[in-house]
């Protein structure tokens, strides 16, 4: 009942970085989709682009995250606060899965619907817009809720930093060898990321289209 | 019913070859001419070609030589998406949008065209009545809840929402089973007499071709063998043309022998 106690004791800071981090990933979020789906939907479309834009979100992925905060801190304008840093840093994690599931629900909208909408005169923009993205929608929403996921286990990192956070939390509870106070971080984003994963698995099956 | 003269010419081919990128030739010197209310069959087999003129007259695909003209202009000078616009187009596998309904799918041209909302509801009720469906009972259905004969239906009221002029169609009756085959085709042959458009149809089944079409195209490797009115083409020496009739014979030894 320890750590029960302590959780009540500490209810107000833990609920403190709890809106932090669910700031930080919303944030992180919102950029990693505006660009992600455009490039996503650039991939589908030219085939030519997308080795190059794959193949550097790939490499992206395999930067330790540790490490990519260190490289972007010397960056002027983006070094300047932490949360700059982790922001774009999150992102470029975010992007991968993004990128590759918008691109693959495009690819996979049945050809005879395609040459159906190009042949009854609708315009690229309105095949994109009306018949390529909403028939791909359940599977960018799988894509977003794959990064959503990992974006809430990689901000916690971010906490090294200095963006705050749960990763707050865990940091302290390392250097001070205290695991409550690493639980108190873990535990609230285990739980983030569990509640993520099922709000975004719920509206992805809403929107999967019938066949 | 042979008309005399044959009126305004539509659909024009000159001299039209479609080469590949790679430079492998589906298409070389086509030549015929489609005129206003007639009906051209494009028979032949898997891979002749038949799709690939079709969709040169509407601009799916660009001549690689000569000339295909739509209303006396030639496709290249159209606006590809005007010249759509006036052309229905039916394929095989239907391509209606799985997350539209039956009424969204059939008013899609019309609501890209900004008619009135009371006119494009009233349009999608007299659609599904002329294909032979009940307003009431589909309107609201989805594409995967309905059977194949029926999307075919709706393919078709889509395609004739806007009233286009002009009707292509690619294996319309094509992936249905015999009987609901000969249903939906014998609707649609009465349907025929009553639109007055001009149509070009793509398929391998002789009986459609020498049911529908005021002139039959035979397609072969590439080339169009000839154009026939369908009582020449029962009595055509070519021998792919008399490969289809020999399909028809082996149907009335079968009869005759019962």
């Amino acid at each position: 009942m320890k750590l029960a106690e302590f959780f009540l004791q500490q209810r107000d800071q833990i609920l403190q970085a709890t809106l932090e981090h669910i700031w930080l990933v919303g944030v992180t979020m919102l950029f990693a989709i505006a660009i992600g789906v455009p490039m996503g939907i650039i991939v589908a479309r030219r085939s030519w682009f997308s080795k190059p834009i794959l193949g550097g979100a790939n490499v992206a992925e395999t930067i330790p995250s540790l490490a990519l905060f260190g490289f972007l801190l010397p960056v002027p304008w983006l070094g300047n606060r932490a949360d700059r840093v982790a922001i774009a840093a999150l992102a470029l994690y975010a992007l991968l899965p993004i990128i590759r599931n918008t691109a693959s629900g495009i690819d996979s909208v049945d050809p005879a619907v395609r040459e159906a909408a190009r042949g009854m005169g609708m315009t690229a923009r309105q095949i994109l817009f009306q018949v390529e993205l909403p028939l791909s929608l359940s599977t960018v929403i799988a894509g977003i809720r794959v990064a959503t996921v990992l974006t809430i286990g990689i901000a916690t990192i971010a906490a090294a930093v200095g963006t705050g956070g749960l990763g707050e939390f865990i940091f302290r509870g390392l250097a001070m060898v205290n695991n409550q106070l690493i639980l108190a971080g873990a535990i609230p984003a285990a739980v983030l990321a569990l509640a993520a994963d099922l709000l975004l698995t719920l509206l992805e099956r809403r929107l999967r289209p019938a066949r | 019913m042979i008309r005399e003269p044959e009126g305004k010419p539509i659909i024009e081919f000159h001299r039209v070859g479609y080469r590949l990128p790679s430079g492998q030739t589906l298409l070389k010197n086509i030549n015929f001419t489609v005129f206003q209310g007639q009906t051209l069959i494009l028979l032949g087999r898997s891979g002749a070609g038949k799709t690939t003129a079709l969709k040169l007259i509407n601009r799916l695909l660009d001549p690689t030589g000569g000339e295909v003209r739509v209303d006396g202009r030639a496709t290249l000078e159209w606006d590809p998406i005007a010249l759509r616009r006036s052309i229905g187009y039916v394929i095989q596998d239907t391509g209606l949008f799985p997350h539209y309904t039956v009424a969204q799918n059939v008013s899609l041209i019309p609501k890209l065209e900004r008619w009135p909302a009371e006119r494009i509801r009233s349009r999608v009720d007299e659609l599904l009545v002329v294909v032979g469906l009940d307003p009431e009972k589909f309107l609201l259905r989805y594409p995967h809840e309905l059977s194949g004969g029926q999307r075919k239906r709706v393919g078709l009221a889509r395609a004739l929402a806007a009233d286009p002029p002009i009707l292509l169609m690619d294996e319309p009756f094509g992936a249905l089973d015999p009987l609901t085959r000969s249903d939906v085709r014998r609707e649609f042959h009465e349907l025929q007499r009553r639109l007055e458009k001009t149509i070009v149809i793509v398929t391998h089944d002789i009986s459609e071709a020498l049911l529908l079409g005021t002139r039959i195209g035979l397609v072969e490797a590439g080339e169009l063998k000839d154009i026939y009115w369908p009582k020449e083409f029962l009595n055509a020496k070519e021998p792919v043309a008399m490969a289809y009739l020999a399909q028809l014979q082996v149907l009335q030894e079968a009869q005759e022998e019962k």
